[in-house]
């Protein structure tokens, strides 16, 4: 079943000068087409500006589509009623993590959502102590969020998300405030959730290397998708994903050398093991 | 360092008093005060300081905590006792200079001064034993009744629990901008105090910036997370009254009465 549909999505921002008159329109968006299954572990690329974190903004209806439409769950976002429901639906973690917890205390904050949504207090102690869990932060709930790590604040922050029993959960720029080992814990959580709970991941990052474990990747540059398929085929298009400014993983970019130089290599080499693996048969 | 600072004054304790219910302390408090104004003769005085010594003991929270929230009140002290004292019409007792100081001068004096600490210990009992946190609870729970007013009770609670959760992290954003301006030359320390608070401005027009920045990401936070007002929330940690509440609204009930005979029986 698809959860996230886009047809033809445009959306332009009005750039207005200091009297209110129009100076500009930038095409943020640019007639995206996107489908995504229920279940899905998706991740889009790009880098800064090319209308990633734009696109990510419709899927949970903070932004309405200029042209084109968007579904989520089969619900139109343009449309008003659907809004809270689709919002429940779609939950999205941002990149601050200090400016996305709202409660003094660790569990307050992931009950808040629950809270919004009308839950009863019961259900709502229930959800807050699973959603802790799955995320390995339940011992931390009588915490300040104050006094936790980028990384925590940042589990927490998917925790507040999870409790709102979303069927698809939007990262936008997750880890793009933290350092590796905060990255490493966050990208962990959310491949669990999307592994044992079946929640369907859609992560914005700039990051290759996040991508590695994505059913399917879609790189954006000038709002347009300018390439998908496969992690694997995208790290095979070397030469076009540095043309889009992007990084290739350094292993991926050796094999890459090497195989250009004659060495008999598949194609889109993405992890050491596999490097090894290819290079000792 | 910064994270360190504690909100407001609360003092971490396990008492009777701490566990009361927000809307009890708040009501008692108010009882409490509108009793120093009822009280007009000392035996009056003398109940309510008995009363607020054992609510005192009860908090287990030291005296000396008291005493620290006295010393910014010190200035309204002496100008109401020194008012009361010699502006005060009457039997002179005592004259000098200019100023005439009367029998009844002294005892409204007294009086006064009672009362201002009473009042001070009073409000800091209550802001001592409980949380910012239930504090903004207890006040939008009691002040519900006023929606009908159309005053927006709940938003105003949302805005001050927002505002206590930001304070940490807004000082230590200060405390960083602060670093980045004396690395490169800033001088927030020499000089008089114009110049000082001239100094002040590289330092609050960023921190102005951040803040709205982090206002809007943080409401957006809260629409993506379904916030849409108070109507249709229900609560995680609701407000129940429980046995100790009610015993203490009947003893606040009991204090209030007996304030009010000893009134009409001394006076």
């Amino acid at each position: 079943m698809k959860i996230i549909e886009a047809k033809n999505l445009i959306f332009e921002y009005i750039r207005r000068d200091a009297e209110g008159s129009v100076e500009g329109i930038t095409r943020a968006v640019d007639e995206v087409d996107l489908d995504v299954e229920q279940g899905d572990f998706i991740a889009i690329l790009g880098h800064n500006g090319s209308g990633k974190s734009t696109l990510a903004k419709h899927l949970n209806a903070i932004l309405y589509p200029t042209e084109g439409t968007v579904w989520v769950d089969g619900k139109d976002t343009s449309q008003e009623k659907h809004l809270w429901d689709i919002r429940q639906t779609a939950g999205m973690v941002f990149q601050n993590p200090d400016n996305q917890i709202i409660g003094q205390v660790v569990e307050e904050d992931v009950g808040f959502g629950p809270e919004n949504m009308g839950v009863p207090t019961g259900e709502i102690w229930k959800r807050v102590e699973e959603s802790l869990r799955a995320v390995d932060m339940y011992e931390y709930r009588k915490k300040s969020p104050n006094r936790l790590s980028g990384g925590q604040k940042q589990r927490v922050s998917i925790a507040g998300v999870i409790a709102m029993h979303p069927k698809c959960i939007i990262l936008d720029e997750p880890t793009a405030m933290l350092d590796p080992d905060g990255r490493r814990e966050v990208l962990r959580a959310v491949r669990a959730l999307n592994e044992a709970e079946g929640i369907t991941v859609v992560l914005i990052t700039h990051y290759m290397e996040e991508i590695i474990h994505a059913d399917k990747a879609i790189v954006m540059d000038k709002g347009h998708i300018a390439m998908q398929g496969t992690p694997r085929e995208i790290f095979s298009q070397v030469e076009r994903l540095k043309e889009l400014r992007l990084d290739v993983p350094q292993v991926t970019l050796l094999a890459y050398e090497l195989k250009k130089n004659g060495l008999n290599l598949p194609d889109g080499i993405l992890t050491c093991e596999e490097l090894t693996e290819a290079l000792c048969i | 360092m910064l994270r360190d600072i504690t909100l407001g004054q609360y003092y971490q304790a396990d008492s009777v008093i701490h566990r009361l219910d927000p809307r009890v302390k708040l009501v008692a408090t108010m009882i409490f005060i509108v009793s120093l104004f009822i009280a007009d003769n000392f035996m009056g005085y003398l109940w309510g300081g008995l009363c607020l010594f054992c609510v005192i003991r009860l908090s287990k929270v030291p005296f000396r905590f008291m005493v620290k929230g006295m010393k910014a009140m010190t200035v309204l002290l002496v100008v109401a006792v020194v008012f009361n004292l010699f502006l005060t019409p009457g039997e002179p007792v005592l004259s000098f200079w200019r100023l005439t100081v009367t029998g009844e001068g002294i005892r409204l004096a007294l009086m006064m001064a009672v009362r201002l600490v009473f009042l001070i210990i009073g409000s800091s009992v209550m802001t001592l034993t409980t949380t910012p946190n239930h504090l903004t609870d207890g006040l939008e729970k009691l002040m519900g009744p006023l929606r009908v007013l159309h005053v927006p009770v709940h938003e105003v609670a949302m805005m001050m629990a927002i505002a206590l959760r930001f304070i940490p992290i807004l000082l230590e954003e200060t405390d960083k901008i602060m670093k980045a301006q004396i690395a490169r030359g800033a001088d927030f320390e020499s000089g008089n105090l114009l110049r000082k608070v001239r100094a002040m401005v590289p330092l609050l027009v960023p921190l102005f910036i951040s803040a709205f920045r982090r206002a809007n990401d943080l409401a957006m936070a809260m629409e993506a997370r379904c916030y849409r007002g108070g109507e249709y929330r229900t609560r995680m940690k609701p407000l129940v009254y429980h046995r100790r509440d009610r015993i203490a609204y009947g003893i606040t009930l009991i204090y209030l009465t007996a304030c009010i005979c000893f009134g009409r029986i001394f006076s």
